[in-house]
């Protein structure tokens, strides 16, 4: 009873933070374009426009909710919620923390650490991108079908060698479980110095998984009006966007976890405090890690132009998926290297 | 609660979909109940503690290869006029395929009560069982069936490639 | 024919292999990109600061009074033939008895508009105007969501007789007087 409560209590506050998160996302991104363009940015509502979110969430729920009249009107709903579901499914298996001891008992500050933890994350994602299709489809809009189909051809094409980088990265790992993978880069040796050409895939796979520019294909607005949520409004265009942001703050969690130490920071069996207090201030880390990259998705978008379909398929096939053998070849190399089974 | 309750849950929801798989009009309709009936199927997986099955279920057939199936479905226009006038021989001759389909898998299932499931063992299907079960004692066949798919995927490679003028 | 020494050849030239891999490009552009995150920024933030305005600038009209607060204007409508956008339309009327503190002249205009979307804000019938009664001021013009509002009469023109609703173009006249 006692473990479920907690659990219960983590994913409220788990949840809680991935939707303020992505919320105050929505303002970030706005202010990072403007402070990127020289401009001001969002500074109406409330001091230096920290209200900015509530309101467009007001917005979004007073706007008039239309559902076309040839659209499949279940499916028109479904995608949204697809969309959000799986979008809020993957902070599960992220270690936000190393854990708390209270009274003698270890309480880890992760929701559950199932022993496939990356591919359950690959899953959830690869299952996102029907949210995307079915609402593109149901719509029955041929900019927002164009959508649909760009988004899921980008999304399959970039999965393959998203998986590439992570296969390479559980071969020096040998572990699936995020969790292991976190404790494994202890201190200072985090992934990102043994894989460093695994993190620069995976960091471009995520941008394509999050239909973040230059990848925003799917709703590229100058040759599809609005792409796949052309024909939504309201809040269920306001799930399709507002999931975009919780997409982008978990795959920064993901990449800051696999490949940047995740709570880990260089020094912490120097610092002598507590363990309870190095973890606390391991997951604010974690945090501001998140944070960079997150504000590092906004850097990018707001300095690199979109890609052109056929530029966007060649990278993805005849780049991204060769690096990604070769990585693991090199990778293979490596550990046996390391394990002392190689000799030169 | 019976133990075995899940399994009824997911069985029962499984055959529905596969039945609404066959039934929906729309193709896209029957597209997504296959897509929930593999979501079912690696229910059954997770019951016989095979995880990395599960995901790997979810991500090939759900993840890649459904979408594939609704991508290509999205493009054609499946209507009533189009679709092909199916002679009363052909009907026949889909009965009888199926049956000797149905006849081969019942066949199949037939030895399998000498396989009770041992569901004492929870570390069955666990990643690293899996790995020595393929790695020790299924090697060739992991190894032929890899040189198939680099078959596949080299000939996948020479259709992609640019025709020579 | 080459028209300029300044046009360029266009060389479709093979891309080097840093090039090629565009890592460096990117890096270059984000560097650019970060570099503008620290930049003083352009915005005006309008209705808390406003942008400085010359001395002379032509804005909103003004129909002036004189030093007992009568109106300067007469209807004498030079203004309006001087107009290149026809913007401004008057009706004369006679100003009869016991109307003296109003209107400095025997004439004066009972309605005068000046529809500032037509307006140009050349100054014209500010030099056309022989009685000193009209000037155009630097206030902007607002904005406003119907067109007709825009249509300025008497009442939006025509300072107060108040000492502090008079409006100042001491700036104007001095800055005409120094040409």
């Amino acid at each position: 009873m006692e473990f479920l409560l907690i659990k219960f209590v983590l994913v409220v506050i788990v949840f809680v933070i991935s939707l303020g998160i992505a919320a105050y996302s929505t303002y970030a991104e706005r202010k990072i374009a403007a402070f990127l363009q020289d401009r001001v940015g969002p500074d109406r509502a409330g001091p230096f426009g920290l209200l900015q979110p509530v309101a467009d969430g007001v917005k979004m729920f007073m706007k008039e909710e239309i559902i076309p009249s040839n659209a499949d009107r279940l499916l028109f709903i479904l995608g949204p919620c697809i969309m959000m579901m799986t979008s809020c499914m993957t902070g599960v298996v992220i270690p936000w923390g190393h854990g708390l001891e209270i009274n003698g008992t270890f309480y880890p500050v992760q929701i559950t650490d199932i022993n496939i933890g990356i591919l359950y994350v690959f899953g959830v994602v690869s299952i996102g991108v029907y949210g995307i299709m079915i609402g593109g489809w149901a719509s029955n809009n041929k900019y927002s079908l164009m959508g649909a189909i760009r988004a899921s051809s980008q999304m399959i094409s970039y999965e393959l060698a998203m998986g590439m980088a992570v296969i390479a990265l559980i071969m020096t790992t040998g572990t699936l479980s995020i969790r292991e993978m976190v404790e494994q880069q202890h201190g200072f040796h985090w992934n990102v110095f043994t894989q460093p050409l695994g993190f620069v895939l995976f960091i471009i796979c995520a941008f394509a998984e999050c239909n973040r520019t230059p990848f925003d294909l799917p709703e590229c607005e100058t040759e599809l009006v609005g792409g796949y949520h052309t024909e939504y409004s309201s809040m269920k265009l306001g799930f399709y966007l507002f999931a975009e942001y919780i997409n982008m703050f978990i795959s920064a969690a993901i990449i800051s976890s696999l490949y940047f130490g995740g709570y880990n920071f260089p020094f912490i069996d120097q610092l002598g405090f507590s363990p309870n207090i190095l973890s606390i201030v391991g997951t604010l880390i974690f945090f501001g890690k998140i944070f960079f990259f997150i504000f590092f998705f906004m850097w990018i978008r707001w300095t690199i132009p979109r890609f052109r379909y056929d530029q966007l398929m060649h990278l993805g096939w005849r780049t991204m998926i060769p690096l990604g053998i070769l990585n693991i070849l090199g990778t293979g190399v490596y550990v046996l290297y390391k394990n002392g089974q190689l000799h030169f | 609660m019976n133990p075995s309750l899940p399994f009824f849950v997911l069985a029962s929801l499984s055959v529905f979909s596969a039945l609404m798989v066959v039934l929906s009009r729309k193709p896209v309709h029957s597209v997504l109940y296959l897509i929930f009936c593999f979501f079912t199927i690696g229910g059954h997986y997770l019951l016989l503690n095979a995880q990395f099955l599960f995901a790997v279920h979810i991500i090939v057939y759900a993840g890649a290869i459904m979408v594939l199936f609704l991508f290509t479905l999205m493009f054609i226009n499946m209507n009533k006029e189009l679709e092909p006038h199916k002679t009363n021989l052909i009907k026949v001759a889909a009965t009888v395929a199926a049956g000797c389909l149905l006849i081969v898998m019942v066949g199949v299932t037939k030895g399998a009560e000498s396989l009770a499931a041992n569901s004492t063992r929870t570390d069955v299907g666990t990643v690293a069982n899996l790995g020595k079960a393929l790695y020790g004692q299924y090697l060739l066949p992991f190894e032929l069936i890899s040189i198939l798919l680099l078959a596949a995927m080299v000939g996948a490679v020479l259709l992609g490639k640019k025709s020579v003028e | 024919m080459q028209l300029t020494n300044r046009s360029k050849i266009v060389v479709n030239k093979e891309m080097t292999f840093a090039e090629k891999i565009y890592l460096p490009a990117i890096l270059s552009g984000l560097l650019i990109t970060i570099k503008h995150l620290f930049r003083k920024k352009v915005t005006i933030k309008y209705p808390e600061q406003t942008r400085p305005v010359a001395p002379i600038y032509r804005g909103w009209h003004v129909l002036k009074r004189d030093e007992q607060g009568r109106e300067n204007c007469t209807a004498c409508g030079l203004c309006a033939v001087a107009c290149p956008a026809e913007a401004i339309t008057m009706t004369a009327a006679e100003r009869k008895k016991g109307e003296e503190h109003l209107y400095r002249e025997e004439k004066y205009a009972a309605v005068y508009e000046i529809n500032m979307l037509r307006c140009i804000f050349c100054g014209l019938c500010e030099e056309a105007c022989p009685k000193e009664a009209i000037f155009l001021t630097d206030r902007m013009v607002p904005s406003d969501m119907v067109r007709s509002n825009f249509i300025f009469g008497k009442d939006k023109l025509v300072e107060g007789v108040e000492s502090n609703t008079r409006i100042d173009i001491s700036q104007r006249t001095t800055a005409h007087r120094h040409q």
